[in-house]
């Protein structure tokens, strides 16, 4: 090994022996690499391939599977079930995504603010819903929504009235809000606090020299430092939003009447596979979805940082 | 990093020692409202099923049930929880241990050897950063569907092994803390690159590496989507599948009620991570660091 190596260090390296040390450092590389290069084409790549070929196909009554060409899509495009379950996941992001970074945020400048008593201890415990799996959240909140001796039923009892009803068709879209609000504030705040430790405090100092006040080292320097970090949650997020489907498909034992099979995109293909035997249409959606996600995060991420440049 | 803040630290306190009220209140309220599920889910787990009935969800009730529902827990449907707990170590290990292992590797490969093909597969990974686990999982289950993988561990185990955002970490923490003249040094020695690595970097990466572990074992751990359609053996469950379908079960009018099972399960998942992270803590907060910084 050492000899091999050696020529390529020294000053008159010959060719062959710098070609040599290039085809092995590229092995090399192979190597390290291949294991998760093998992985990734068996659990990425060939599902998205094989789901792009079966939307192709259609299962027909007589004469089995057969091509049919964009067909599948064709029929996507003007499912009214698709469309209500993307319209209602963009009304759920367009209320969620605000509130749970709005949320994060103020928390994130509060624990760097250097004025708030027991950060840390409010740092691990607003983090503490990370730990906590979806499901069990879901389970939990599902409890306190109870009508009949959840908290919510609790508190109607005492108030003599049904005044909370968050299990009902029009409270539920926002029960799941605040669901996936409670699961995530504390981790984009972490995400944020994160970022705001790697501003050098010379920048606040020098701040604070020429008169500015907390709120205006706030806006004029904490803000635009974590531009980047927003427009990263803020993806995130909106992606999450479209795959939105353990809340739904967890909360429609308790609430059968308010959650239909179609609530939202994913669910939708779901049960299109699952209850439906719909193998062919239920990769289309599944395409569609991914498609339309990916666009509008790109749209996102590209405005977001058009706006840094400015 | 925290070497280089602690003085500046220091600093802003020694100029600003006001504490804000204000600031205390609005914490003291999101702190409240982070806890009021775990705080219920805490009380109820100590309640027999008659009490959760009868009782305040946030008051305690006339007895102390917790150790006969962990019992009940444990020994209900002929013992199936234990299994599903047994399957969600066994998935979280293999499956979110081996995607920090593989990330590691091949974040290491990257960083550190040229090879043609380099920078277009690293590309290509980090655009599946954004590809969802949910969005992949139904085309995952039609494609093992028809090669007869489903209904097995391999099934939650194959897709848990792949973490596009755990090698995008690795490689970041590979270029910030293993020197190439290291490695080079190294080789004149006559080492070997797998002796190199295990040798000399792995020791350099080990606190990057568990911050992937911990962040690919959480995910899988609190993985539903996937195991929910690749599995139909209630035996092969994991600890979500189980309990949410425990508590389908019991939300029906005409079933038996297992409210109490259900609360005291969820109890029983989570308190490993809530543990795992607070032993944890500079390790996932330095990962989350090095994801935000290096966007």
């Amino acid at each position: 090994m050492a000899i091999v190596t050696a020529p390529g260090r020294s000053p008159a390296r010959s060719r062959a022996g710098a070609g040599r040390a290039a085809r092995r450092e590229a092995a090399n590389g192979w190597l390290f690499v291949l294991p998760f290069v093998v992985v990734f084409l068996v659990a990425i790549v060939a599902p998205v391939g094989y789901a792009i070929g079966l939307s192709l196909f259609r299962d027909q009554l007589v004469g089995g599977t057969a091509f049919v060409g964009g067909a599948n899509y064709l029929k996507a495009l003007t499912d009214p079930a698709l469309w209500g379950g993307v319209l209602r996941v963009v009304l759920f992001l367009v209320i969620q995504v605000p509130i749970m970074l709005i949320i994060a945020l103020v928390a994130a400048l509060a624990l760097d603010s250097g004025r708030l008593r027991f950060a840390g201890a409010f740092r691990i415990l607003l983090f503490l819903p990370y730990a906590v799996p979806g499901v069990v959240a879901v389970l939990i909140w599902g409890f306190i929504y109870g009508p009949r001796y959840g908290l919510a039923g609790s508190l109607n009892h005492a108030l003599g009235a049904g005044l909370l009803e968050p299990l009902s068709p029009q409270w539920v879209l926002g029960a799941i809000v605040n669901i996936v609000t409670w699961e995530f504030a504390g981790y984009n705040m972490l995400i944020f606090y994160s970022a705001l430790r790697t501003v050098s405090t010379e920048l606040y100092e020098a701040a604070e020299l020429d008169g500015a006040g907390p709120l205006r080292i706030v806006w004029s320097i904490k803000l635009p430092a974590l531009r980047g970090a927003i427009v990263i949650a803020t993806v995130f997020s909106i992606i999450g939003s479209f795959q939105l489907f353990n809340e739904p498909n967890l909360l429609k034992p308790l609430a059968p009447n308010a959650i239909v099979s179609s609530y939202t995109p994913n669910l939708y293909a779901y049960t299109l596979s699952f209850a439906g035997q719909q193998d062919n249409y239920s990769a289309t959606v599944a395409i569609v979805m991914g498609v339309l996600t990916a666009v509008i995060a790109y749209v996102v991420q590209v405005r977001g940082m058009r706006r840094d440049a400015r | 990093m925290s070497a280089l803040r602690a003085p500046a630290i220091d600093v802003r306190r020694a100029r600003a020692p006001r504490r804000s009220v204000l600031l205390l209140a609005i914490m003291l309220l999101l702190t409240a409202y982070t806890l009021l599920p775990l705080l219920y889910l805490v009380v109820n787990s100590t309640k027999s099923l008659d009490d959760f009935f009868r009782t305040f969800g946030l008051a305690f009730g006339s007895g102390f049930a917790l150790p006969a529902n962990v019992a009940e827990v444990f020994t209900h449907d002929g013992g199936v929880f234990g299994g599903w707990l047994l399957n969600t170590l066994l998935y979280s290990v293999v499956g979110g241990g081996g995607a920090a292992v593989l990330a590691t590797f091949a974040g290491y490969g990257i960083a550190k050897f040229r090879f043609p093909g380099r920078r277009a597969l690293f590309a290509v990974i980090l655009g599946a950063v954004a590809i969802p686990g949910t969005a992949l999982a139904l085309p995952t289950f039609l494609l093992f569907s028809n090669l007869g993988l489903t209904n097995t561990p391999w099934a939650v185990i194959i897709p848990s092994l792949v973490s596009p955002f755990g090698l995008y970490l690795m490689w970041t923490y590979t270029v910030d803390a293993v020197p190439s003249e290291l490695l080079e040094a190294a080789r004149i020695d006559g080492a070997g690159e797998l002796r190199t690595f295990f040798t000399v970097s792995l020791r350099l990466l080990a606190p990057g590496f568990v911050t992937v572990v911990l962040f690919s074992v959480v995910a899988t751990w609190n993985n539903y989507f996937l195991p929910l359609i690749m599995l139909s053996d209630p035996r092969w469950y994991p600890l979500t599948v189980g309990l949410a379908q425990w508590n389908a079960q019991s939300a029906q009018s005409t079933a038996q009620p297992i409210q109490n099972l259900v609360l005291t399960g969820s109890l029983i998942s989570i308190i490993p991570l809530v543990v795992a992270f607070l032993l944890l803590q500079r390790f996932w907060q330095s990962g989350l660091a090095a994801g935000s910084v290096k966007q």
